[in-house]
């Protein structure tokens, strides 16, 4: 057991807790606050969404309560379905939800509440809702009998309405106070939070058999699906060092370093700046509540054959900076996948940053997902093609492909057809052989084998026309750009 | 746009003229309505929970508060499909941390085998093991985790024997969990003999999980004698009720079960809520302690049975026009492992081969077949939808068969006067509402100028094209097994005046309570907020038909209006002779809360409160039930023909999606729907039900995809595998309208129709529009293949397919 204080609601809170609690099991087992309900308790279904702020002047950020550590809670304030109610007055969500006949069976309706709650802060904050921006915060709120027109409704009607926030909602509660650091007791089991990079590695060394945490997002389904324990857990989150984003050059390359603890959502600025491509498919990742705590880094320490951003890495060339004890190493990313799940990081390493090459004169990152359903899924197939285009030629072609091997890979065998190649159909057919040649995919739930070698044949298909008859309308806008 | 019921003094009048001419009871529902939008039957009222729900106080079952000594169950699941079991050691699920009991077969005191139809589904695995799921044992223990923890110890040796997955193949060698059936009417084989034009064809249609966002849940807890009180998420609580009992060998009437909501149901908890209340009343009567028992969203999926997947044939003579003469379509149901709810679902596929066309000599064959799968069950539509899959697959062949649009071919082979009889020999008597309302929803959703605007388009896009269809429902309202249409009510009034109704159905989403309590609301003039309903309760309301085949207000308000009927004839005659000189008994109503009897200077006010206290005090009785049985059915099994429906339901959808045929990504861009609720009861619920039908629809024949591994074993068992719509999946223009004036032809509660199930099967104009945007990469010459769900896989391989026939 150990002791996380957090304000729930206004109300200062502390309890004790196994290490791998996760905030649902402590809101409605601890805590008796039932209103969050519990779905699927794998992070896909939005019901036990329940809202979190870092500091008084931080946004509430939604997140699935059944997949992210009761631990992380450690000095943060939490929202719950219960604290929008005061008195008799109801949050404008609420109200909305009601007049617009927005819950039927109202199981989903706390959570679809809260995602709700955060998209209301927004609009208070100026620009109205796009359908871009409702379905961003509603598409990971799952509704088994609306059809989601009355919710839509409801979140376009409360726009304008004012929330008088109870008294406890926006004063500056001294968080910090209930954040000091923890003397930290390598007793079984933990929950460590340490806050530098120093404080991590040498945690990380005494303990090579304790599980790193960021987001969670995937980690702790070993606790709610596989009913796997965890005892020894080292939370990266707090460490200053992992959170940053900086312009850098490296290798003689200018480009960003990305702490591996930044979360997608933190990411989203500089992605929508400099890669639009790769933005876009963060649109398409998860859903808000796991875009807010899932990390970059823990989606290449993960290092599944479907995971969405390897493929984007390992087209733009990106590299890991890995920290051990004893050194600090770089490594570019393609050699950091193994094999099926196998990475080069040491037992006693941690990716402490990701660095991403900007991209070059006359160079262009297309990144496309295929999935069974657009937003909130994983990849069957996800190509991301990277290239320079001069004077009709391609070069520095680099094709990341994901759900075609048993890691996130590049094409070798169609890069090199269509390097310094000119843009024609022909290069792009020898391209299309050579995957064969690259990948032997699987079937799997997600999909066949025939289909994924078929879709991956297609986008470059796909790329091709694209680059050849550019006014041509070939993609669905919401599926790609 | 939506149009909600709206009432002008014309269309009042109107209405008045229409209720005049129509035969049987009661005036229409939106009559009700007041000018000052008091809440009664007709009206737009909220959902009675939903202020509960958007607080978080409203409670599902793993919300109530238990005893702190109550146990958790955790299910042990075979991990095979197909086997026998060799030997099951428990001893060290015994001896886990936390651990109280542990059940198996041997330990069950009463009836083993709980099929709720017919015979079939064992509680526990005795020996034979029949599907990758099925539960084997259970464990109590003083947490959640410890049970689940303590199942994963258990050492389990299956002598595991090929699983028989294919239901085309168990039909072949005769594995069927029930008889095959056939309804046949006219020369159907002469027909096909004689016709110069033959079209047959093929679909697999995929079943759906229900997903609803509560899982199956329950708690039971030890009464004082040998009973139970069971609270369950449920659509069927006096199924539950007789099947605890049966398991514990205890009469029924110590067993009480009680449904106050559900977070979902769309069928999936109608009979396969009860194992789970089963299983945790063995252990509250074993133990003393009381039991809870939820299924993880992993459990729930293996165990529990899905939608009916189908693969349907056909074959029809049709003319030049496309009309068909007649012919034959054969369904085969995959049923999994036991009969369950199989027969009258596949029977409910084959009433609705048909949809709303005239298939004239007709043979319509459905198989059940066995396979090594969770017993497939009620899912929304209850096998009507698999069944019009394949008379909608047809009128796209036909369409491009004679080179005409798929709405041509529709239109022409609708109902219509002389051609209106089913193949089961039911006449369909509202064609006339079956073509306004397909003309008025071709006409308002600009069918036509947008088809132009669709082949101008695809002209130009090589990669992207645009699909149009429009689709219409026919659907059978009764539940086919006679003795299910029947329902009670129990109506108490208090001396404050307050009203208690209780009735026999199961609040799961659909609205039926806030229903129900409109029309008690309505017929004793009170307003709605006077009016509640408890919960669900087998000891108020008894033996009661399941909440399901769209019934629950045809039903249960029919009952509740008797009971309120009752009691307020009752309060009339007790006023008429109470109150000195005596009131006129002619012409005596309540309204806004009053007792109003005579007419101008004679009239006499009474307020309701006060009728009531009086009526107490002179020991009038304040409590009434009602009763309700639906008139008119039968179904004869032996001639495959009868009357099984009251009345069908009718409605139209205009779907119209874009699909980039390289990758098979597609988009729903516009919806356009009209749909036939008679006069609706509440025309917000309804709007909800029909739009929650169509995209539950849409998921179904798009995205939801069940897969199983070549050993049987389900890989789509989380929300993370199995993909039912989202929030952005919701097309961007979706209008969706009641058809206005036309009121039920029969005498159903306020002439309204029944609407849970029928629009679901709207749905289909998404998989038709997808199939013409393909149909035009080969310029409409070719029908393209596509089974359900046409998941981007699909549909991208179907695109490929036609790209190379077109080469």
């Amino acid at each position: 057991m150990a002791t996380v204080e957090f304000i729930l609601n206004g109300v200062p809170t502390r309890c004790e807790t196994a290490p791998d609690t996760s905030i649902l099991t402590l809101l409605r087992d601890t805590l008796g606050y039932k209103g969050t309900k519990e779905g699927c308790a794998s992070g896909d279904c939005g019901a036990c969404t329940v809202a979190i702020r870092d500091t008084p002047q931080a946004a509430f950020a939604t997140l699935n309560a059944c997949i992210t550590p009761a631990h992380q809670l450690q000095g943060r304030h939490l929202v719950t379905v219960e604290g929008l109610e005061s008195e008799q007055d109801l949050h404008p969500a609420q109200q909305a939800m009601i007049e617009c006949h927005g819950s039927q069976c109202g199981f989903c309706t706390p959570g679809i509440v809260m995602s709700l709650f955060t998209l209301h802060r927004e609009a208070s904050r100026g620009a109205p809702f796009t359908s871009e921006t409702l379905e961003e915060a509603l598409g990971g709120n799952l509704c088994r009998c609306t059809g989601y027109r009355p919710i839509r409704d409801a979140a376009l009607s409360m726009q304008g309405s004012h929330w008088s926030s109870p008294p406890w909602f926006e004063t500056s509660l001294e968080l910090a106070a209930l954040d000091e650091p923890q003397a930290f007791d390598p007793a079984l089991p933990f929950y460590a939070r340490p806050t530098t990079l120093d404080e991590l590695i040498a945690l990380r060394s005494r303990h090579p058999d304790a599980r790193l945490v960021a987001g969670a997002t995937d980690l702790w389904l070993e606790t709610t699906q596989q009913l796997r324990p965890l005892e020894q857990l080292i939370d990266v989150t707090r460490v200053t060092d992992l959170q940053r984003v900086e312009p850098a050059h490296f290798q003689s390359r200018q480009g960003f370093w990305v702490g591996s603890a930044v979360t997608y959502t933190a990411l989203e600025p500089l992605l929508q700046r400099h890669y639009p491509g790769f933005a876009h498919l963060l649109t398409r990742l998860g859903s808000r509540q796991i875009r807010n705590r899932g990390t970059l880094g823990g989606n290449i320490a993960n290092a599944s054959p479907i995971g969405d951003t390897p493929p984007v890495l390992l087209a733009l060339d990106a590299w890991v900076e890995l920290a051990g004890p004893d050194a600090t190493r770089t490594m570019a990313l393609e050699h950091f996948f193994l094999d099926y799940r196998k990475t080069a990081l040491a037992r006693d390493e941690i990716i402490s940053r990701i660095f991403l090459p900007a991209l070059e004169e006359h160079a262009s990152l297309r990144v496309w997902k295929l999935s069974k359903r657009r937003e909130d899924d994983i990849s069957a197939v996800l190509g991301a093609f990277h290239y320079t285009l001069e004077n009709g030629v391609l070069a520095q072609v680099r094709l990341g492909f994901g759900g075609m091997a048993a890691t996130p890979r590049r094409a070798a065998a169609a890069e090199a057809a269509l390097e310094g190649q000119p843009l024609s159909k022909a290069s792009f057919q020898a391209a299309q052989q050579a995957l064969s040649a690259d990948f032997q995919p699987m079937d799997d739930v997600r999909g066949g084998r025939a289909y994924r070698e078929l879709a991956a044949a297609n986008l470059l298909e796909r790329l091709y026309v694209t680059l050849t008859t550019p006014d041509q309308e070939v993609m669905l806008h919401a599926y790609a750009h | 746009m939506r149009t909600l019921t709206r009432l002008d003094a014309e269309s009042r009048h109107a209405r008045r003229e229409l209720d005049r001419q129509i035969t049987g009871d009661g005036p229409l529902a939106r009559h009700t309505v007041d000018s000052d939008g008091r809440r009664q039957a007709g009206a737009s009222s909220h959902h009675e929970s939903a202020r509960k729900h958007v607080t978080g106080k409203a409670a599902y079952i793993d919300d109530l508060q238990a005893p702190a000594d109550a146990l958790h169950l955790a299910l042990g699941l075979s991990p095979v499909a197909h086997g026998r079991l060799a030997r099951l050691d428990l001893e060290a699920v015994r001896r886990a941390p936390g651990v109280v009991d542990v059940i198996t077969f041997t330990d069950v005191p009463g009836h083993t085998d709980i099929g709720p139809v017919f015979p079939g589904d064992p509680i526990f695995v005795d020996e034979a093991i029949s599907y990758a799921g099925q539960c084997l044992f259970a464990v109590a223990a003083t947490s959640y985790t410890a049970a689940r923890q303590a199942v994963e110890l258990a050492e389990i040796d299956i002598d595991e024997l090929p699983a028989r997955l294919d239901p085309v193949a168990a039909i072949e060698h005769d594995e069927r969990v029930r008889p095959s059936h056939v309804q046949e009417r006219g020369d159907w084989q002469q027909c096909l003999e004689e016709a110069s034009n033959v079209i047959e064809g093929a679909l697999f249609v995929g079943g759906q999980e229900h997903l609803y966002l509560e899982g199956q849940a329950c708690l039971v807890l030890p009464t004082e004698d040998e009973g139970v009180v069971v609270y369950t998420s449920n659509q069927h609580p006096s199924e539950t009720q007789k099947l605890v009992a049966e398991v514990l060998g205890i009469p029924f009437h110590s067993v009480t079960v009680e449904v106050r909501r559900m977070g979902g149901g769309f069928g999936g908890k109608e009979t396969q809520a009860s194992p789970w209340a089963c299983i945790a009343a063995i252990v509250a009567r074993r133990t003393g302690r009381a039991a809870r028992l939820r299924l993880p969203r992993s459990v729930d999926m293996r165990v529990t049975g899905k939608r009916h997947p189908f693969h349907n044939r056909y074959r029809l003579a049709i003319d030049g026009e496309g009309v068909i003469q007649g012919g034959e379509i054969t369904l085969i149901g995959d049923c999994g492992y036991s009969p369950d709810l199989s027969d009258a679902i596949v029977d409910r596929a084959m009433f609705h081969a048909d949809n709303a066309y005239c298939l004239n000599a007709a043979r319509v064959t459905g198989h059940r077949a066995r396979t090594h799968t969770a017993s497939n069950t009620a899912f929304r539509g209850f096998g009507g939808p698999q069944g019009m899959m394949i008379i909608e697959a047809a009128m796209d062949d036909i369409a491009r068969r004679i080179g005409e649009d798929p709405l041509t071919v529709r239109k022409r082979n609708l109902y219509r006067p002389g051609f209106d009889t089913t193949h089961y020999g039911q006449k369909v008597d509202q064609t006339a509402l079956l073509h306004t309302l397909i003309d008025t929803l071709e006409r308002d959703s600009d069918y036509w100028a947008r088809r132009d605007e669709i082949q101008r388009y695809n002209a130009h896009s090589p990669i992207l094209r645009k699909g149009l269809a429009l689709t219409p429902v026919k659907f059978g309202i009764s539940f086919t097994a006679q003795h299910l249409n029947q329902a009670g009510a129990l109506l108490h009034v208090y001396t404050d005046g307050s009203v208690m109704i209780n009735h026999g159905g199961t609040e799961m989403g659909q609205g039926l309570h806030t229903k129900i309590c409109q029309v008690v609301a309505r017929e004793l003039g009170l307003d709605l907020e006077d009016v509640r309903i408890s919960a669900t309760r087998t000891d108020k309301v008894p033996n009661t038909s399941p909440t399901a085949a769209s019934s629950g207000a045809d039903l249960n308000g029919m009952a509740a209006r008797d009971a309120a009927i009752r009691l307020r004839e009752r309060l009339f005659d007790f006023a008429a002779g109470h109150f000195e000189g005596g009131l006129e008994r002619e012409g005596m109503r309540l309204e806004d809360g009053i007792l109003v009897a005579g007419l101008g200077e004679s009239e006499y006010r009474l307020p309701w409160g006060e009728l009531v206290q009086t009526a107490y005090l002179n020991r009038i009785s304040l409590s009434e039930k009602g009763f309700y049985a639906t008139p008119l059915i039968h179904y004869d099994r032996a001639t495959g023909q009868g009357r099984p429906f009251y009345y069908y339901a009718f409605g139209a959808a205009v779907s119209e999606v874009t699909v980039d045929t390289l990758t098979g990504e597609y988009r729903l861009d516009r919806v356009d729907i009209l749909h036939d609720v008679g006069d609706s009861l509440n025309p917000a619920i309804d709007i909800g039900q029909i739009e929650g039908g169509f995209i539950q629809a849409m998921g179904w024949l798009t995205s939801e995809e069940l897969k199983w591994d070549e050993r049987g074993v389900l890989v789509s068992n989380s929300a993370a595998t199995y993909k039912i719509p989202t929030f952005g999946d919701t097309p961007p223009i979706f209008n969706v309208a009641l058809m206005e004036g036309h009121p039920n032809s029969m005498a159903s509660l306020y002439r309204s129709k029944a609407v849970g199930e029928p629009p679901f099967m709207l749905g289909i104009s998404v998989w038709s529009a997808l199939r013409d945007a393909l149909a035009s990469l080969d310029d409409y010459r070719t029908s393209p293949s596509l089974d359900a769900p046409a998941t981007p896989e699909r549909v991208m391989l179907a695109a490929q397919a036609l790209r190379t026939k077109a080469l």
